[in-house]
């Protein structure tokens, strides 16, 4: 015996959801039950007032989401498909992630028709002002053709975006109607006449006029926007004539010559000259030559130089390899890990931070993109060398007592000689200018280092040299 | 002179704005106006309410304040020394435009550019207070993006980001000494600390104060920029090298490629070309292999000796093609990681095919339904009933997916 069932056309979700459950739960297979589209009227579905079964049934989540979408498809088969995959899904319930699965993959299918629908539809509605005069609140409607029953989900959309004006969508099926803070579907109905709407004209003159017609790409707008919806929308009007026009207008651009610049543009360039920006004009001429030197390639790919920080007339001079992620950013230096184990440290060593001057030996950030990171590069000799100019600068104008050398690169940077950096550690060497240089570790190599113990005791010999520095400037923190 | 009406200036300034390649409006903070208090809703996904015939999707009101500016940038119709008609919007009226476009659903929000007048600040300053009204006296909960200007004070850049979705700053050119070339007023040293500026903002942004109160979000969708294609002669390398750093960088959301196009009112400096539309697509492609794909810039950019892209093979498929030792591969079999290099297989098949051969073995016929473009991937796989044999190997594979030559005419 088969079974008659209708869905009407609004609530259909809520009304399917019911009868399948109640099928279910009585063990009736799909080929038992014949199912009524949305082309009956409310009301008119059977009427039956059996008491519903409230076994709960166990169903796998993707299905009710994937249910809730595919009942608004226009499929006439669209219930039947669905109750036939539920009853599948008893003793295979696996089957909601077999995508190859040919039942699931048309489901899958009409799903994603009707989610295409809803999306086109939150686009393409066009509403037309219908305010009365000197009425509280605005309000607007809109005539638009689906191809599915997708109005009765949709709507909530724009129940969360147009919440402080009335709405109506009408559309030949169902229409939804807003009125002051509520909801309502009623019966479709006949195209309605709606007013001229000023801002339509604007709109229009709008999308005519921000279209390139040097780049012109036909199907690449048809198959986002099919030709189907343009009856209801005013912009398309003019599709026909801007495509027309577009070959033309494209020639005319590239054969028209370049033209004299026209005669005020002498005077606002002179003005542009008296204009000066609120980042630029660091007091000293050197950082200002810093910020754009291009004496290696570092420099167009880091965000900044970052130049030295500290008091002009400070006993001790400390300089690291290079600014990392986080000071290429800040255009500060030592404010990334290293430089915050730095600190502790130099602490912890009776350093006091405030007096000692701190730089780099390169001034830019090289790194290699990794992803959404960049991952450090050492930089190599000739551009450690290019950037001794800049340090040279920076030891002349401080005059330190002693320089401590952290890594193999400001070893290199300061004493030409990069070599073994391990076994120069804790030596304090002098340059042929007469500079005393302490060769120590840096702070990121603590900081890479995986064993515990290792760790501790490298640690332990870099705050010795640091303490052996501020003992040789007799610098002693109070 | 003579007034300009409402109608013609929105035509002026919107003819002005669609040189900007972005029109996104994803990737925002949730919100909406059920309240019945504000206007409008963002929920994460952007819709596309139109698209020109150029392909383009209208999203957003694309304008500028004003087309007037002091720069003299050789690639731009706005430059100083061009000759195009010149318009400035008021304050109120770039506000009930957005408005009154929002409610009958035309667009899902404001894209704000504009020329520079007078100074960076000035102008700057406009532009934020736009953003503020729409914000504070219209209650407009739509998406805001505001291109911003680089040498603006860091204060503006600041309150911009709080009023905006999105912050914008162009690189315009790929390299810093095509920006000094055709661009003398721009600097890019100075566009890179902006990004920086915002970067470091948008992150501050995130931290809790010690009462474990969170700070107003910052700049929520992102920042993003765009780069100029073939007004320069960078080759592909470039430009993506260039759009690596700045990933990495300033954790950009998005770099958009714009292919030079013709303008009105050319510039001696920089003779027009026709568009290189294809190039352009193949760097989007190339850009989302570097960033969903695991490839690496080296893998994309070795393909030819020039550094340009394939213009007649996708990029994914000149790698394969080069690489074609590691093909076929098993479906049933193969790694993720490897899975995503078979041309043909997006992120979502790949995915899927995952799920379901968690189940089962799978077959030829489950790939077609599964999204996959066997046009592309057949040669580069086995499944169960179906093996490439010796298509892999034919020496006119690459042929099979390139366009027909085309035969020059004799006269």
């Amino acid at each position: 015996m088969t079974q008659f069932v209708t869905i009407p056309k609004i609530g259909a979700a809520g009304a399917f959801r019911e009868k399948a459950r109640r099928f279910l739960n009585e063990g009736v297979p799909p080929e038992e039950i014949t199912w009524g589209g949305a082309e009956s009227p409310r009301g008119l579905f059977d009427t039956s007032a059996e008491a519903v079964s409230t076994k709960p049934i166990r169903v796998p989540r993707s299905f009710l989401s994937m249910a809730e979408t595919v009942v608004w498809h226009s499929d006439a088969d669209r219930f039947a498909r669905l109750y036939a995959l539920l009853w599948r899904l008893k003793n295979e319930p696996h089957l909601m992630s077999d995508r190859g699965d040919a039942t699931v993959a048309k489901l899958r299918m009409l799903e994603k028709n009707v989610h295409r629908c809803q999306q086109k539809m939150k686009a393409f509605v066009r509403f037309r002002e219908i305010s009365e005069p000197n009425a509280a609140r605005r309000s607007f409607a809109a005539w638009f053709e689906p191809t599915h029953f997708t109005v009765e989900p949709t709507a909530p959309f724009f129940q969360r975006r147009f919440a402080d004006m009335d709405w109506r969508i009408v559309t030949p099926d169902v229409s939804a109607i807003f009125v002051d803070g509520y909801l309502r579907f009623e019966e479709g109905a006949e195209r309605p006449a709606l007013p001229d709407d000023t801002s339509e004209g604007l709109w229009i003159t709008y999308f005519q006029n921000i279209f390139n017609p040097a780049r012109v790409k036909v199907q690449a707008m048809t198959s986002e926007m099919p030709r189907k919806y343009w009856k209801n929308l005013p912009e398309a009007a003019s599709i026909p004539q801007m495509i027309a026009e577009a070959p033309a207008r494209a020639r005319k651009m590239a054969e028209a010559a370049p033209t004299l610049p026209p005669a005020r543009m002498q005077k606002v360039q002179a003005g542009l000259a008296d204009h000066n920006s609120a980042w630029t004009g660091l007091p000293e001429e050197m950082l200002q030559e810093l910020q754009s030197c291009t004496r290696c390639p570092l420099y167009s790919s880091a965000t900044q130089a970052v130049p030295g920080e500290g008091p002009e007339d400070a006993a001790l001079f400390v300089v690291g390899e290079q600014p990392g992620d986080q000071e290429d950013l800040h255009g500060r230096p030592f404010v990334g890990p290293a430089g915050q184990l730095f600190d502790v440290i130099a602490q912890s060593a009776g350093l006091d931070r405030s007096r000692v001057y701190v730089t780099n030996a390169v001034k830019h950030f090289k790194f290699t993109p990794r992803g959404k990171r960049r991952i450090h590069q050492r930089p190599n000799s000739s551009e450690v060398l290019h950037c001794r100019w800049w340090l040279g600068q920076e030891l002349d104008r401080i005059k330190p007592k002693l320089v401590i050398a952290m890594g193999s690169t400001a070893a290199l940077a300061l004493t030409g000689s990069g070599e073994k950096l391990l076994s120069r550690r804790g030596s304090i060497e002098t340059t042929s200018a007469g500079l005393r240089v302490l060769v120590t570790v840096h702070p990121a190599y603590l900081l890479r280092l995986p064993d515990n113990n290792v760790r501790a005791e490298a640690t332990e010999a870099f705050r010795g040299d640091l303490v052996r520095a501020v003992r040789e400037v007799s610098l002693v923190a109070t | 002179m003579v007034q300009q009406s409402l109608t013609q200036k929105l035509a002026i300034l919107s003819d002005a704005a669609k040189y900007d390649a972005s029109c996104a409006s994803s990737g925002s903070t949730r919100r909406d106006s059920r309240d019945g208090k504000s206007l409008g809703s963002n929920e994460g996904s952007g819709i596309c309410h139109a698209y020109a015939p150029d392909g383009r999707c209208i999203s957003l009101l694309k304008i500028l304040m004003t087309n007037f500016c002091i720069y003299d940038c050789s690639y731009c119709i706005n430059r100083v020394s061009s000759n195009v008609e010149r318009a400035r919007f008021s304050v109120e009226e770039v506000v009930k435009l957005t408005i009154e476009f929002y409610r009958r659903n035309y667009i899902e929000g404001l894209f704000l550019s504009s020329g520079i007048i007078r100074s960076p600040d000035v102008t700057m300053q406009d532009m934020v207070r736009i953003a503020r009204t729409l914000r504070e006296e219209e209650n407009f909960r739509g998406y805001i993006h505001l291109k911003t200007i680089p040498d603006a004070s860091p204060e503006l850049i600041a309150e911009a980001g709080l009023l905006a979705d999105r912050l914008s700053i162009n690189v315009e050119l790929p390299t810093d000494a095509s920006v000094q070339q055709y661009a003398p007023e721009k600097d890019p040293a100075q566009i890179r600390k902006a990004m920086a500026d915002i970067r470091l903002r948008k992150e501050g942004a995130k931290e809790r104060s010690f009462t474990g109160k969170r700070p107003p979000r910052f700049a929520p969708a992102g920042q993003s920029t765009q780069m100029i294609i073939g007004a320069d002669g960078s080759n592909d390398a470039a430009v993506l090298g260039q759009s690596t750093r700045l990933y990495s960088s300033y954790k950009l959301k998005r770099v958009y490629y714009s292919a030079f196009s013709p303008i009105p009112d050319s510039s001696a400096n920089l003779p027009l070309i026709s568009p290189p539309l294809r190039r352009e697509h193949r760097l989007y492609q190339a850009d989302w292999l570097l960033r969903f794909y695991g490839f690496s810039l080296d893998e994309i950019t070795c393909a030819t000796p020039d550094g340009n892209l394939d213009l007649e093979i996708d990029p994914k498929l000149a790698w394969a093609l080069m690489h074609r030792g590691l093909f076929p591969l098993d479906v049933n079999t193969a790694s993720r990681e490897l899975l995503l290099r078979v041309p043909g297989f997006g992120v979502k098949t790949v995915k899927r095919i995952i799920a379901t051969r968690r189940h089962r073995n799978l077959r030829y016929e489950d790939l077609t339904r599964m999204g996959a473009s066997m046009k592309k991937a057949r040669a580069f796989m086995t499944a169960r009933g179906w093996t490439p044999g010796a298509l892999l190997d034919t020496e006119n594979l690459r042929a099979k997916f390139a366009p027909p030559p085309l035969q020059l005419s004799l006269f």
